[in-house]
């Protein structure tokens, strides 16, 4: 009897992570148009757990909440990404054919290091690890998300910002073609963000690449996003494709389309209101229709790690 | 069947059943048997009698100029019935508000201080409920022996109306966060409605006057 002992050679070893996630998008693409075919778009177009790309060797975090995290069908089938529509299930809706390979991402301004890098290559010098956090929209509902990322800070370090790095600028892809939702001038597109260095290094914030140990779905951003969790949702800024060292403060999509609504730093802070509705409580997703809000936590819960950053700014006029 | 008795015995079942359907659909989507709510159940539940109380009200504002224009005197019949769906949807949208997201129903922590302060401090909260108390002062009057013993007030009253169509968008528009377009479908269908009203009203009072002009001569 042949007794087969186990390789010594890791699979990672012969395929490589970026062939093993382009492989696995390759199937998954053939997946969705099989189910496609068989069940019509409407059924055919949630992508469920566990078909995506498994990633490789994820680190835990001492920054991840014990709190439980919503379930995957919560986290893609309920968000706002406009550039896929307004609704909250557009983009679960029509994100599904997005191809978010071959993606290039630019890293420019005031740095040592710039350039143009393909997307694996862009995030092949770190380490990935999960990060569990809370995340408040500025609408007043929010969600526990098990991302999968990488620490900001360390991609800063990488590309050795000079002196006059005191802002780092956002941009999403801009392509209507791709992203249905840009052919409507509901914001400026393509959408911008920012932060200062202090946040934008601060250990609490990552690019995402991934949500449940999985390649990160279109609908919430693939590949790649911002997370910075004691800010509203939508400073987390999806797909990103550039990513600037700056002077000055950068420009901010929803403070452009809205100034009095929206500022630079949207911090999740339960003391100043919404011009229209009140941030001091939250509607917590799953946890069903009889279940109360929770009150909002100043900058969600993560005070103790971020508000020396905010010392001796006045918080009210800086929204 | 005479026409009468179409619209009694064929037409109102129809409709109504019709009517009724929205609702239906969201107790079956809640019990997840047709369907199932958003990952947000109160907020999908909460805009979809929001949204059918405005395309109720834009119904039954439509019934009055469709009798005109096409001369079909039975569609008034259906018009009493409109409204009160009207108010029906608008009802279990305040009530969702108020048992559900702002937790009356199963919240501990739950006070009136907090809705009264939304209802005064939050503008197109305001607005709504100023629609939703006079759709139920419409409602409350609408059968036939309060409007016979009400007489010429109940048209005053009635004429309220078209406050809630205003309100209703109003209220609407003011919510949304950026992307007005639907606002806008209702806003511009609720300006044909009443500009078609004033537009013949203006006829009609510009007819009389030169009329009236002939007999003074």
């Amino acid at each position: 009897m042949l007794i087969r002992k186990p390789s010594d050679i890791r699979p990672s070893e012969i395929t490589s992570q970026q062939n093993y996630l382009r492989r696995r998008d390759f199937i998954r693409a053939g997946a969705i148009a099989g189910a496609t075919v068989l069940a019509g778009p409407a059924l055919g177009a949630v992508v469920p757990e566990g078909r995506r790309a498994r990633l490789p060797d994820i680190g835990k975090s001492e920054f991840s909440t014990s709190e439980a995290p919503n379930s995957y069908e919560d986290i893609t089938t309920y968000n706002n990404f406009y550039e896929f529509g307004t609704g909250k299930d557009d983009p679960y809706r029509n994100a599904q054919d997005f191809r978010a390979r071959p993606w290039k991402i630019t890293i420019d301004g005031h740095a040592e290091k710039t350039g143009t890098f393909d997307f694996d290559e862009f995030i092949k010098p770190f380490d990935l690890e999960e990060r569990i956090y809370r995340m408040r929209c500025v609408e007043a509902w929010s969600m526990i998300i098990p991302w999968v990322g990488i620490s900001l800070a360390d991609v800063i370090k990488h590309y050795k910002p000079t002196s006059n790095a005191r802002y780092v600028a956002f941009e999403t892809l801009h392509d209507p073609v791709r992203m249905p939702g840009q052919r409507r001038r509901v914001l400026d597109w393509p959408y911008v963000e920012g932060l200062t260095i202090a946040e934008a290094t601060h250990p609490l914030t990552i690019l995402a690449v991934g949500v449940y140990g999985e390649s990160l779905p279109n609908q919430n951003g693939a590949p790649l996003r911002l997370v910075v969790p004691w800010k509203y949702g939508f400073k987390g800024i999806k797909s990103i494709v550039r990513i600037r060292f700056t002077e000055k403060q950068p420009p901010v999509s929803w403070n452009i389309a809205a100034p009095h609504e929206y500022g630079f730093y949207a911090n999740v802070n339960p003391e100043v209101d919404h011009p229209r509705w009140s941030q001091a409580s939250e509607r917590v997703i799953g946890a069903g229709l009889f279940a109360p809000r929770k009150p909002t936590l100043m900058f969600n819960g993560y005070g103790e790690q971020v508000a020396h950053l905010y010392q001796g700014l006045d918080l009210r006029k800086n929204y | 069947m005479n026409t009468l008795q179409k619209v009694r015995f064929v037409g109102k079942p129809i409709v109504f059943l019709l009517c009724l359907l929205p609702f239906l659909l969201a107790v079956g989507d809640t019990l997840n048997i047709t369907g199932q709510l958003s990952a947000n159940p109160v907020e999908d539940l909460l805009d979809r009698f929001g949204n059918w109380t405005i395309r109720f009200i834009m119904i039954t504002l439509a019934v009055s100029p469709a009798r005109k224009i096409t001369g079909w005197n039975w569609l008034i019949r259906f018009r009493r019935m409109l409204g009160l769906f009207t108010f029906f949807y608008a009802i279990l949208h305040f009530l969702v508000w108020l048992l559900l997201d702002r937790g009356l129903a199963a919240d501990p922590g739950f006070h009136w201080g907090m809705v009264l302060e939304d209802l005064t401090e939050r503008p197109f909260i305001t607005i709504g409920f100023i629609a939703v108390v006079l759709l139920t002062a419409l409602a409350a009057t609408s059968t036939n022996a309060i409007r016979r013993r009400m007489g010429r007030a109940w048209d005053k009253l009635h004429y309220s109306v078209y406050a809630v169509g205003v309100l209703g968008v109003w209220h609407y528009w003011w919510q949304v966060k950026k992307d007005t377009s639907d606002a806008w479908i209702y806003a511009v269908i609720l300006a044909v409605l009443l500009g078609l009203r004033m537009y013949w009203r203006w006829r009609k009072t510009r007819r009389g006057l030169s009329r009236s002009h002939t007999i003074a001569r």
